[in-house]
């Protein structure tokens, strides 16, 4: 055993990359295989045991909790819950996130996937619901339920981002909230559903047609314009989501699905898609979601989310515990399509390592990346720099900033950072 | 059937390249909706005008409307709180200490009345008449002197009318503009 652990501390040494302790992202792999060595040598040292019982734990000597219909979460979980500003069970306009610091993984549970609602989760019944498909069509379409489930269907993960998330980095200070309350208005799930193409051909688009403008069933009669060339392209109108029927706060019966594209354009409880020529200037694609620049002029239909990263592990609320080996982990994306890389520093950006991106790697979904790190202890400044595979990557945050007049918050893709003080704590900073 | 195969044909040729983009033949289950039916469901206005429906409304009528239906939100003459500003803000765009509302901010009239029909108030939406939306829709314009406080407007006005901020979005698709 000591030999090992030698020669452990020897490996993790020389894998080192960069400054401050990161270590090489295949070391993980190894030290893995180092860590199956010494278990494999300590099974086969373990002596037989006669005394069962009076070891064992309580939940081994009593019969367990019965079958379920439907399972829910440890209660030790029970913090495990979505991250409200106001309280929840009030109904209207707000958000609630994602507590993204909580969870591993890429999937987010459907029970703890972000709402954005703009006057509540309508109760409909899906057997009254129908899709509506008109306007600059040959022949104008109701799609029952019932209907779309005999449609020829498609499984892909995306994730879904609000425009608005991450706003909080306008904030001329940082804020000292939590990963999840920064950035978790965005969620990834795996959606299963009907082609949006395969409905327009069946409607016959005619050739004037440009813009699609959607609507909502809900209360608010939520409104976007879409382009046709993304309706006609990965557009989904989705029914399933993680396998089971789409969550009423997602949209039950059914919702617009734009990989890639700001959350808001996802039209949830989507009733309509009226085919036309120009985009309306819905209140959501001019009084929200457009970016005011020092100019006093907007940018509008600003609609692809950006490539993005951040580090969730370690992060705001969690402390570390004293020097030792680490796992730095997040979660990187890009509305324009797969991660190819994800930079991290642990020197406040002087020096930068490849973190490991885990399998499978998608388009327009999350991936999770992770790197060793031994922490001696000192202040340290933490910071993830995602690049998709068209090159697209993260500014600054002064400089995306700078790009706009004070107060916006909308699309904010800017670089991250966390500081480990010398106590173990993790404060907010802009590095 | 013989048109959708032929478009079918098309993508094949066109577009099948990227297998992404290549969408599956349905079963053709959608039920046909009649002219009537599209009326009933079709809330859409557009920027010049279409789809506005029949009707108008006066300054005068609209400040009866927002007294009853939106003050208790947007406060005394749309300056906000507990909910959002509606008016005011002219001229702070490019000031350092913008104030976005929709008189100083929304580049159509029609939005104004669009958002109002299909959402507000939020307590009990699209129960308002046309006449009432555009009632209220004027009152609000009128507060900064957007229309005259004895304008009435309607399908053919309201389009028309010229918000401060008309030309001050820049469209960012397909692309960014060079």
């Amino acid at each position: 055993m000591g030999n090992l652990e030698k020669k452990e501390t020897i490996t993790l040494r020389e894998e080192t990359v960069t400054g401050n302790g990161l270590i090489d992202r295949r070391a993980i792999l190894r030290s893995a295989l180092l860590s199956a060595g010494i278990a494999a040598a300590g099974v086969g040292a373990a002596q037989a045991d006669d005394g069962v019982g009076a070891d064992a734990p309580e939940w081994m000597k009593t019969p367990g909790r019965p079958f379920s219909a439907y399972g829910t979460p440890s209660k030790w979980q029970e913090k495990v819950q979505r991250i409200f500003t106001i309280a929840p069970g009030r109904a209207g306009t707000g958000v609630s996130r994602t507590p993204l610091q909580l969870l591993e993984g890429t999937i987010t549970p459907g029970g703890l996937h972000f709402e954005r609602h703009h006057n509540g989760v309508p109760d409909i019944d899906p057997g009254q619901h129908e899709l509506f498909i008109h306007g600059m069509v040959k022949r104008p379409l109701a799609f029952s339920l019932d209907s779309l489930m005999r449609y020829p269907m498609e499984t892909r993960i995306h994730f879904v981002e609000c425009a608005g998330n991450s706003g909080a980095f306008s904030s001329p200070q940082p804020l000292q909230i939590t990963a999840g309350e920064l950035n978790g208005l965005l969620s990834c799930s795996e959606w299963t559903g009907v082609r949006l193409a395969t409905l327009l051909a069946e409607a016959g688009v005619t050739k004037e047609a440009k813009w699609v403008i959607a609507e909502g069933a809900d209360a608010a009669a939520m409104s976007r314009s879409i382009p046709l060339e993304k309706c006609m392209d990965d557009a989904m109108i989705a029914l399933y989501q993680n396998g089971e029927a789409i969550r009423p706060e997602q949209g039950f019966p059914m919702r617009l699905l734009l990989p890639g594209f700001e959350g808001n354009m996802n039209v949830k409880w989507l009733r309509r898609l009226n085919v036309t020529d120009a985009p309306v200037d819905a209140r959501d694609e001019t009084s929200h979601y457009t970016e005011l620049m020092p100019s006093g002029k907007a940018r509008q239909f600003m609609f692809l989310q950006q490539a993005k990263s951040a580090i969730l592990k370690p992060s705001f609320g969690m402390s570390m515990k004293g020097p030792g080996l680490y796992e730095i982990s997040g979660l990187a994306w890009s509305g324009a399509g797969r991660i190819s890389k994800v930079e991290v520093s642990a020197d406040g950006g002087k020096t930068w390592a490849l973190a490991a991106l885990n399998q499978p790697i998608l388009p327009k979904a999350l991936t999770r990346f992770r790197l060793p790190w031994k922490w001696d202890g000192q202040p340290s400044t933490l910071i993830s720099r995602a690049t998709d595979e068209t090159g697209g990557t993260q500014p600054t945050r002064a400089s995306w900033i700078a790009q706009y007049a004070p107060g916006q918050g909308y699309h904010f893709n800017g670089i991250q950072s966390w500081s480990i003080e010398a106590d173990g704590t993790v404060k907010n900073v802009y590095a | 059937m013989s048109t959708l195969k032929f478009a079918c044909l098309i993508s094949i040729g066109a577009i099948c390249l990227l297998p992404s983009v290549c969408s599956a033949q349905g079963p053709n289950l959608g039920r046909p909706l009649t002219p009537e039916e599209i009326r009933k469901i079709d809330i859409t206005v557009s920027t010049d005008g279409r789809g506005l429906p029949a009707g108008s409304g006066s300054v005068s009528a609209g400040a009866a409307v927002y007294a009853k239906s939106c003050q208790s939100c947007h406060g005394a003459q749309g300056a906000g709180k507990p909910q959002d500003q509606l008016t005011g803000g002219l001229g702070t765009l490019a000031s350092g200490k913008p104030v976005k509302t929709p008189a100083s901010y929304w580049p159509a009239a029609t939005t104004l009345f669009d958002y109002i029909r299909r959402a507000m108030p939020i307590t009990s939406p699209q129960s308002l008449t046309n006449d009432e939306v555009y009632a209220v829709t004027a009152y609000i314009l009128s507060i900064d002197g957007i229309v005259p406080s004895d304008a009435v407007l309607d399908a053919k006005s309201l389009p028309r009318v010229k918000m401060p901020n008309k030309d001050g979005f820049i469209s960012w698709w397909p692309k960014p503009p060079r």
